[in-house]
């Protein structure tokens, strides 16, 4: 078995020892994803809300659609936004294989199912509850919307969540459309696949750990933001 | 609220700036190249003393040599740095590939278990050790990823006249994945594997693994690099790749590989031939 107290002296040195790689993982690593998280919640949330008011033919399938998409392998993700990207795709001339724009939008893809699919249910629950008042007032279907993302917020901010949780885990899509290029496009998931391959596990896992520490930070305050932001609307 | 919101999106600009480093202003060149050469560490000495030279930066994408000349046929990468010399010809000879010249080798190993399960005890000769294997049905690991190194172990088994995809029920493993990974399995299950020396050399993970068969004239290991054809894909950047190639096979990037060593031991030995025009 592998010394897990290794990983931790591991992760401890990288961090005391303020490396400037591994700042440099960090912050791609943060930026590639909250980045996808904030353009998926941009799309997402709209639309699932949309799809929970609206009332259209086919409306089932593409909600279906939208909780199976929550399920795409981030590797197929990869693969269709590669080919896509690439110089012999349809987007080739843009030129962003390997770039971290390129990360993100794979990880667009992946974000924004989750992100409607939570949202549509969300705010399906308060059209129930609150529907008939807005038809009352003869409100337009955008702000209907607009108000009840706003009335929803608190439990929205869980779909988001969801959403972080699922782009700063994942290694397939990047590994693919990104390439784990040194100081270009190596993230914490990327750099952790590279050092298990080198079998240097301790540093994989003392990785791993920063990682996990990360994404446990990130909740933390978007719970004490919740939090805060609930106390002071009530 | 709209001023904040402002701020807010200011901010997040600032990050992004910070987060994703302004490359434009950067000279650059993408080069597909395999898992061997990136996980024994070579790149990480050898692209640095490239920039310092030419301040032109190498950016390396390391998958199997099957799937990085597939990124050159694709026009993703400029150069294409691999070790499969049929494959390599082939590429060029379909018109995807341009400049290719030799630049180093190593060999390839046998690694297996210290208690040798198969009683291969060593020796030279790896046809006769992978039909050892062969009869004691021992575990292999196999690549399996059509990676330079999957070539190479595939041409053994044919010399040793065993097909090991039909023969191998139970004891012959495929893991379709990089080295490394490949050699994290032969470590966990006790397997033999077919590995590059470069990558052994930096491996850490080798619980009970040695190297069982080493130094036959069949386990010459050839790298080879090779500019993607710019009269095909006209984005290649044909200066900047042309320079990187002429710097490797130059005496200059010659002896900067003869001189990565790890525990005093050189991995990869230069062999170019110099300009051939």
């Amino acid at each position: 078995l592998y010394d897990i107290a290794d990983a931790l002296a591991a992760a401890g040195r990288l961090v005391l020892s303020g490396d400037s790689a591994l700042i440099g993982i960090v912050t791609l690593s943060l930026g590639v994803s909250l980045t996808a998280v904030l353009l998926a919640s941009v799309l997402g949330l709209p639309f699932g809300a949309a799809l929970a008011v609206l009332r259209f033919p086919g409306r089932h399938a593409a909600v279906v659609g939208v909780n199976a998409l929550m399920g795409l392998p981030p590797v197929v993700a990869g693969l269709i936004v590669y080919l896509f990207l690439s110089r012999a795709g349809p987007l080739g001339g843009l030129g962003l294989l390997f770039t971290p724009a390129a990360m993100v939008i794979a990880q667009t893809v992946l974000v924004t199912p989750i992100v409607a699919a939570i949202t549509r249910q969300v705010v399906e629950d308060l059209w129930r509850e609150y529907g008939e008042l807005y038809i009352f007032d003869g409100v337009g279907t955008p702000r209907i919307i607009a108000s009840l993302l706003w009335l929803g917020r608190f439990s929205l901010l869980t779909a988001v969540l969801a959403g972080v949780g699922r782009a700063v885990a994942e290694v397939g899509a990047i590994l693919i459309v990104g390439g784990n290029i040194a100081g270009v496009t190596r993230t914490m998931t990327t750099a952790i696949t590279l050092e298990t391959g080198r079998g240097d596990l301790g540093l994989a896992l003392g990785l791993g750990i920063i990682l996990v520490t990360l994404i446990l930070l990130i909740n933390a305050t978007a719970h004490v933001i919740g939090a805060v932001a609930k106390r002071a609307a009530t | 609220m709209m001023r904040l919101a402002q701020r807010f999106v200011a901010g997040w600009l600032l990050a992004l700036a910070i987060a994703f480093p302004a490359a434009a202003q950067e000279q650059f060149i993408t080069v597909a190249s395999t898992t061997s050469t990136e996980e024994s560490g070579l790149f990480d000495h050898l692209f640095p003393a490239f920039a310092k030279k030419s301040g032109i930066r190498v950016r390396v994408i390391a998958i199997g040599t099957g799937q990085a000349l597939k990124i050159g046929e694709r026009g993703d990468a400029d150069v294409v740095f691999v070790h499969d010399r049929p494959a390599e010809l082939a590429f060029v000879e379909r018109g995807y590939g341009v400049d290719r010249h030799e630049v180093m080798y190593n060999d390839f190993i046998l690694v297996g278990p210290s208690r040798d399960p198969a009683h291969i005890g060593g020796g030279k000769g790896i046809v006769a050790a992978l039909q050892k294997i062969a009869e004691a049905k021992a575990p292999f690991v196999s690549r399996s990823d059509d990676s330079g190194t999957n070539k190479a172990e595939l041409r053994f088994w044919q010399e040793a006249g065993i097909d090991p995809k039909a023969a191998g029920q139970g004891w012959y493993r495929d893991t379709g994945s990089g080295m490394g990974s490949t050699l994290n399995t032969s470590a966990a299950m006790d397997g033999y594997a077919i590995c590059d020396r470069g990558t052994w050399l930096n491996f850490k993970n080798r619980q009970n693994l040695k190297i069982v068969v080493e130094g036959d004239r069949r386990l010459f290991n050839q790298y080879g690099v090779m500019l993607v054809n710019p009269s095909k894909y006209p984005h290649v950047k044909q200066e900047l790749g042309r320079t990187f190639i002429r710097w490797l096979i130059s005496p200059e990037g010659q002896q900067t590989i003869a001189d990565y060593k790890i525990n005093g031991e050189q991995l990869f030995f230069p062999n170019a031939e110099g300009e051939r025009s």
